[in-house]
């Protein structure tokens, strides 16, 4: 397993080709097909794409990226590539144009080697959603490995791809890099353009990177971040050199504890491991506070009424008439309506329309979907306030470590507390990380999750970095 | 219909959907050109493909403040768009981009002139963007075909207050509302090609009653003349279910122009929560005090404002400045005709008036041709008129040179030299004709003399004619009736 700057070394020396190691990362990926990380794999182009840039190289005119391998999660656009969103309703489409993300990746010779299988429509936490069978944990394959950016976690820890794009709407970046191992990071809301992103949650969607090292997150962050014309919501702020913060000092750095982040259900491993990382940025140099966060107990509830309210009208163009799925035996349109949604989305896809239908129904609007928004406000101001006194939070990224496959499957709400710490983020929409600290008794990876302030990533890259290298 | 004005009030609002003329679509590069090829006028975008985003063309936002401020509403700082959620299968997201809570336009009205020549507010509750859907066609054979060219193409929809109070009020609102979008240059008013669609709300209270009466919607209105019958159908409808002792149920109709019916929809059909909620693709539209006085500086005279000072500048009657302002088109061409006149007197300018609204809007009328692409350019109308002025051709005359204008496309000057049309005032050459017109006709004289004045006007005809219509009239009168005195005992 290579990062991308050990990567860089090799090409520079000339001890390895792009093509290589392209040929070498196809390797694995089919040695390790069991996991069930990539739904497709593009081998013909990925190792045309490495030669260019080996002669690049040699030209003396490769881009940034280049020599790194990038998979990315089946929810992002690449041009004439099947785009499934994990969901049989997009079994057969193919893209007719390129994500933002991956133009800008391409353009600085990054080579993309194949889609991430994913929970359906990105809505899980443990990859078992998806209409293509479950992602299996590297490390204990009858165990998730978190989700809904599963495939992508997995594809990293298991030496498929050097990175991986995923997207993140409540978690879906940072605690499947929990439970493989990986870092995972997650810009603020509008850093990185949405423009062929499938949508799940508009107003939460953040597209992200996950990788080995910080280090490789924050090279992926430099090219895909900035403003694009094509998404509204992207910002129109600058780009600061993401690596250039990678300096392993913290002193001086005040960081502070949400206390409401260490209450019941956080496993007792997790709970020592996140407090050792604490007292390792005190022993060097960091001003440690405890905070508070008073809003913390209606996030869960707050982010399931506004996310899916905004899926289930960004879901309804998979209706069967234009494109996708579309059942065979209905008479008429209701019928083809109802019969193609109903066979073509899962179960948990088909719960969360139907949930985020209700809120925003005529007489509940004001009491679900109105009142969301207001405790959104709050939540907001309460990261706000926090901020005011320290540079960065530090929480557990998941209250458990890599739980086993099939085990919360039935039971959505006890699922749905598995981003209990992650999903105030995309409410706040500011910018969160998962860095890998320690292990559980069982040997079983855990993360630590630093949350920053709206477009100061480079503080939050600088601690992963850090704890990266005193872990 | 005798017992609306004595027992019943009509109460109508109107919803109006103003196809704008944008070059690109609301939130897509994509043309909006009207009678493309099926299909052809889109992109992932306006197809609703997964993954893609809708970016605002802020030109709409240019036309709503310009259709705003002529309709004296408040222009928002801060607006914002909505979704509007529901499923058909020329719909492709399965919502369409519109505003709801926080529309760019509030509070405006528009004056209409009702037939007894008074003046009528008709107050405009908003005025929002919100992007076309596609066009289902249902009667090509067996199955349903759609076209999604129309799809985010912009509208403006135009939502009155409950203001009208008979069928012909609201027709005379369409018919402003349309002058104006015509005048503002956003808008085709193409009420046929739909680029106008007006839906209904209609509710009948006795009168002196002041709380409203349950309404009905009426929806595909296709005509301004559809809504004035379908209107009052509906009103009619409504007072007989209540002089019945029924009760009027809150539906939604379709007009049947065949039938001359309004049919309620089926309750499946009309049984839509819409399920607005604020669109999280698109960030807020802000217009500052700048814009807005951009737009205002840059607004376009409105038809009445134009009217009146056609009334004032040329001293035409105010039935001539109606009719010469109803199209800005047309009003822009009798400008373009005065401004060629070599002698601005208010005769000229009642020429002008009369030639524009008589022989130009026959023709405009009849071949259903574009005024601005009028095969007689104004000018040349222009150079007509100064030809009549200084006398140089007779009205008569000027009659068959604008035929000629009209086919063959060449100036007033060349028809004039070409066919030796030149208007004969050399008093000799005419006094000669008439002594020709007189010794041939003795009979005719005898009786005039004898007293028969009609016969006069005999005399004049058979002189005119003598000179092929090119003699002066006036000249011929005055010579003859001078020549025919002398000749009296």
């Amino acid at each position: 397993m290579k990062t991308f700057e050990t990567i860089q070394t090799e090409l520079r020396a000339g001890t390895t080709t792009c093509e290589r190691l392209t040929g070498e990362y196809l390797g694995t990926i089919e040695a390790g097909s069991g996991l069930n990380a990539f739904l497709s794999v593009f081998s013909e182009k990925a190792v045309a794409q490495a030669r260019l840039v080996d002669r690049k190289l040699a030209d003396g005119t490769a881009g940034k990226l280049a020599g790194m391998v990038v998979s990315i999660k089946d929810v992002i656009c690449v041009k004439d590539e099947r785009v499934t969103c994990g969901s049989k309703i997009l079994e057969q489409f193919i893209s007719p144009y390129n994500a933002t993300v991956v133009d800008r990746l391409v353009a600085e010779d990054a080579i993309i080697v194949g889609k991430n299988n994913m929970d359906e429509f990105a809505m899980g936490s443990s990859t078992e959603n998806s209409a293509y069978g479950r992602v299996k944990l590297v490390q204990d394959e009858t165990r998730v490995p978190g989700g809904s950016s599963g495939g992508s976690a997995v594809a990293v820890r298991a030496g498929m791809a050097t990175v991986s794009l995923g997207s993140d709407t409540g978690g879906s970046i940072r605690q499947p890099a929990s439970f493989t191992g990986v870092v995972g990071l997650k810009p603020t809301y509008g850093r990185v353009s949405r423009f062929g992103l499938v949508a799940f949650a508009s107003s939460f969607d953040s597209i992200g990177s996950l990788a080995l090292t910080t280090r490789d997150c924050a090279q992926v962050l430099n090219v895909i971040a900035g403003h694009d014309e094509r998404d509204s919501t992207s910002a129109k702020i600058p780009v600061p050199d993401f690596t250039s913060a990678l300096d392993k000092n913290v002193i001086g750095l005040r960081v502070g504890i949400p206390k409401e982040y260490f209450g019941e259900g956080l496993d007792p491993d997790v709970r020592t491991a996140v407090e050792k990382s604490i007292d390792t940025l005190k022993k060097n140099g960091a001003t440690v506070e405890e905070v508070s966060l008073p809003h913390t107990e209606y996030t869960i509830a707050t982010y399931y009424i506004l996310a899916t309210a905004e899926a289930s009208s960004n879901l309804a163009r998979y209706d069967g008439a234009r494109y996708g799925y579309r059942a065979k035996k209905a008479r008429d349109l209701a019928g083809m309506y109802t019969a193609s949604r109903s066979e073509g989305f899962g179960s948990e896809v088909k719960r969360r329309i139907m949930l985020g239908t209700y809120v925003l129904s005529a007489g509940y609007y004001d009491a679900y979907y109105r009142k969301g928004q207001k405790v959104r406000r709050l939540i907001q101001q309460d990261f706000l306030k926090a901020f005011d006194s320290v540079d960065c939070l530090i929480t557990p990224t998941a209250p458990t470590t890599a739980f086993k496959a099939g085990e919360k499957v039935d039971d959505p709400l006890t699922m749905y507390l598995s981003d209990i710490y992650t999903t105030s983020a995309n409410l706040a929409g500011i910018p969160g990380i998962s860095v890998p600290f320690g292990k559980d008794h069982q040997g079983l990876p855990i993360g630590v999750q630093i949350l920053g302030r709206q477009f100061d990533e480079a503080t939050i890259l600088k601690v992963a970095d850090f704890l990266e290298s005193a872990s | 219909m005798a017992l609306w004005n004595e027992r019943y009030e009509p109460v109508i609002g109107l919803e109006v959907h103003a196809q704008l003329l944008t070059e690109s679509k609301a939130f897509c590069s994509c043309s909006t050109h009207f009678g493309a090829d099926p299909n052809s006028n889109v992109c992932p975008v306006c197809l609703g493909m997964p993954g893609v985003l809708p970016v605002l063309n802020h030109q709409v936002v240019e036309f709503l403040i310009r259709v705003g401020l002529a309709t004296h509403c408040s222009i928002a700082p801060r607006s914002i768009f909505a979704r509007k959620n529901y499923f058909y299968p020329d719909l492709p997201k399965g919502y369409q981009i519109s505003q709801y809570e926080e529309p760019i336009c509030t509070n405006g009205f528009v004056t209409i002139e009702t037939d007894d020549g008074k003046r009528k507010d008709i107050g405009l509750t908003r005025i929002h963007m919100e992007e076309d859907a596609g066009k289902s066609i249902h009667d090509q054979d067996a199955d349903t075909l759609v076209d999604v060219n129309r799809c985010g193409v912009p509208l403006a929809e135009i939502v009155t207050e409950p203001d009208i109070r008979s069928p012909r009020e609201a027709y005379l609102y369409l018919t402003k509302i349309r002058q104006l979008v015509r005048y503002l240059e956003i808008c085709d008013g193409n009420m046929e090609e739909g680029s106008l669609r007006c839906d209904a709300n209609v509710s009948v209270r006795r009168v002196g009653e002041t709380v409203l009466g349950t309404k009905t919607e009426i929806k595909n209105l296709n005509s301004f003349r559809f809504v004035e019958k379908a209107l009052e159908f509906e009103i009619n409808r409504q007072i007989d279910l209540l002089e019945s002792g029924g009760k009027v149920v809150q539906e939604t109709l379709l007009w049947d122009a065949g039938q001359g019916v309004a049919v309620p929809m089926r309750s499946k059909e009309e049984a839509h929560d819409y399920r607005y909620f604020p669109d999280p693709d698109l960030v807020p539209v802000l217009v500052n005090a700048d814009w807005i006085q951009q737009a205002a500086k840059a607004l376009p005279e409105g038809p009445t404002g134009r009217r009146d000072r056609f009334v004032d500048e040329y001293m035409i009657p105010k039935y001539d400045a109606d009719i010469l302002t109803s199209e800005k088109s047309l009003a822009d061409y009798f400008e373009a005709v005065v401004t060629s006149l070599r002698s601005k007197t208010v005769e000229n300018f009642k020429l002008v008036s009369n030639w524009t609204m008589g022989d130009v809007l026959r023709v405009v009328n009849t071949d259903k041709v574009d005024v601005a692409k009028f095969p007689v350019k104004p000018e040349d109308l222009g150079e007509m008129i100064n030809l009549i002025a200084d006398g140089t051709i007779s009205g008569k005359i000027a009659k068959d040179v604008f035929e000629e204008m009209l086919t063959s496309g060449q100036s007033p000057k060349a028809i004039v030299k070409r066919k030796g049309l030149v208007q004969v005032s050399d008093a000799g050459a005419i006094e000669q004709m008439i002594d020709d017109v007189l010794m041939k006709n003795k009979g005719q004289v005898e009786s005039y003399l004898g007293g028969k004045v009609q016969v006069f006007g005999f005399l004049v005809g058979e002189t005119m004619k003598a000179t092929k219509g090119k003699a002066n009239p006036k000249i011929v009168n005055e010579l003859l009736k001078k020549k025919l005195e002398s000749m009296k005992p």
